[in-house]
């Protein structure tokens, strides 16, 4: 199904039609789904988070701009879901957290350098484990926005639309992130 | 090291495909003396691959009913306009059916009255029409709520609709038509029937061009 195809559905959604948004639904639901697990690491909560944003997404069509693109109105709640619950859950701290009042300095500089360092010989799906556990322990923020930009491919006007933020703070948190991530994988 | 922040600024511009020929010239030429910004460089353009790695995941078989079981009720209305969007033909028919029954149902309970096809040659007496002895009526006949005595001759098709046929009982006390019909007695009483009628007669004014001529 094409952009225009996925419009068309969306008007009839609009107009009170269900069974357009089950062909909506039916498109998105890998994607959706994929990335609540990709954002909460867990199968039954990525569903029922995938499933609570589509469900949202139903009931608030009408707010949804035609000029806009579906998909990333769709991602903006899926997002927003998935990281509302993730303050729920309340961890103690995410080691890329800032510290107040020490601007720029987070808590992996205060750490003595990386002493999980991996086998040299980590392959294919042990590496992708590892991989993923970093993203997973960056805060929502930047886990949200690494999860966008490289296991998506998303580009970073998209992710400042699905985020509401602007540009300049994409590309700050991005390279943060990625500053992050690579002391966590130099060693790979 | 005062060279880091700058280059290591340039190397996400790089990274993010934003960055100027100018800019890309400096730090091209930075990294050529600086050991520690060259590592820096290629740790960065690895964590960008290894990020990169590809992984499909599908979404439980049934996620998209266990989504539309979820969803509010629809308005009512929309059930019915979208089945009928989705069924033109069977809409078209049903709205033919509609009408035409509507029409054939006023029909019936609009006419209680007695109604004869035609006057010539008969006696009407309050509800029952009389085809006198001696006299032949040309053409069909159709009685509509009413009694029919036929004594005469009828030289066409009777048709009854909610009527009956008095027979006259003579001397001998046997039943005797005394009158003819030369053609088709039809008796129609029934509802169901005299829809079956009125179908066959529009097919019969339809399709048969006599009766236009």
């Amino acid at each position: 199904m094409d952009m225009l195809m996925i419009q068309e559905k969306i008007n009839q959604v609009k107009k009170g039609d269900q069974s357009a948004y089950e062909d909506v639904v039916n498109h998105f639901q890998h994607r959706i789904y994929h990335h609540c697990y990709r954002m909460i690491g867990n199968v039954h909560e990525a569903e029922e988070l995938a499933q609570e944003a589509f469900i949202r997404a139903y009931v608030n069509i009408h707010s949804f701009d035609n000029n806009r693109k579906f998909s990333t109105w769709l991602y903006r709640i899926a997002t927003n879901v998935t990281i509302d619950r993730l303050r729920k859950k309340k961890p103690d701290f995410y080691l890329d957290a800032e510290i107040p009042h020490a601007d720029g300095l987070d808590m992996y500089t205060q750490l003595p350098n990386d002493d999980r360092l991996p086998d040299e010989e980590v392959e294919g799906l042990e590496l992708k484990r590892y991989i993923y556990q970093e993203i997973s322990n960056l805060s929502p923020i930047y886990r949200t926005i690494i999860i966008l930009r490289y296991l998506e491919e998303f580009s970073l006007k998209e992710i400042s639309e699905i985020l509401d933020i602007p540009l300049g703070t994409v590309k700050t948190r991005i390279h943060r992130a990625r500053e992050t991530l690579r002391k966590k994988l130099r060693n790979v | 090291m005062d060279c880091k922040e700058e280059a290591v600024d340039l190397m996400h511009t790089y990274l993010d495909g934003d960055i100027t020929k100018e800019e890309e010239d400096t730090l091209r030429k930075h990294l050529e003396h600086c050991e520690d910004c060259q590592k820096h460089f290629h740790e960065l353009n690895r964590t960008v691959t290894l990020l990169q790695t590809k992984d499909e995941m599908k979404a439980p078989k049934d996620f998209t009913k266990q989504v539309l079981q979820q969803l509010p009720a629809e308005k009512k209305h929309m059930k019915y306009t979208r089945w009928l969007r989705s069924h033109p033909i069977l809409t078209a028919a049903a709205v033919f059916v509609l009408f035409f029954m509507g029409s054939l149902v006023s029909a019936w309970s609009e006419e209680n009255k007695l109604v004869v096809s035609k006057e010539e040659h008969l006696i009407i007496e309050g509800d029952t029409v009389i085809v006198p002895e001696g006299e032949t009526v040309s053409g069909d006949l159709v009685v509509k709520n009413g009694k029919l005595i036929i004594d005469g001759i009828v030289d066409g098709n009777v048709t009854l609709i909610n009527s009956m046929l008095v027979e006259d009982i003579d001397e001998t006390g046997l039943l005797a038509s005394a009158g003819e019909v030369n053609g088709e007695l039809k008796n129609v009483d029934q509802m169901f029937e005299w829809v079956w009628y009125n179908i066959k007669q529009t097919f019969h004014d339809v399709f048969s061009f006599k009766t236009i001529q």
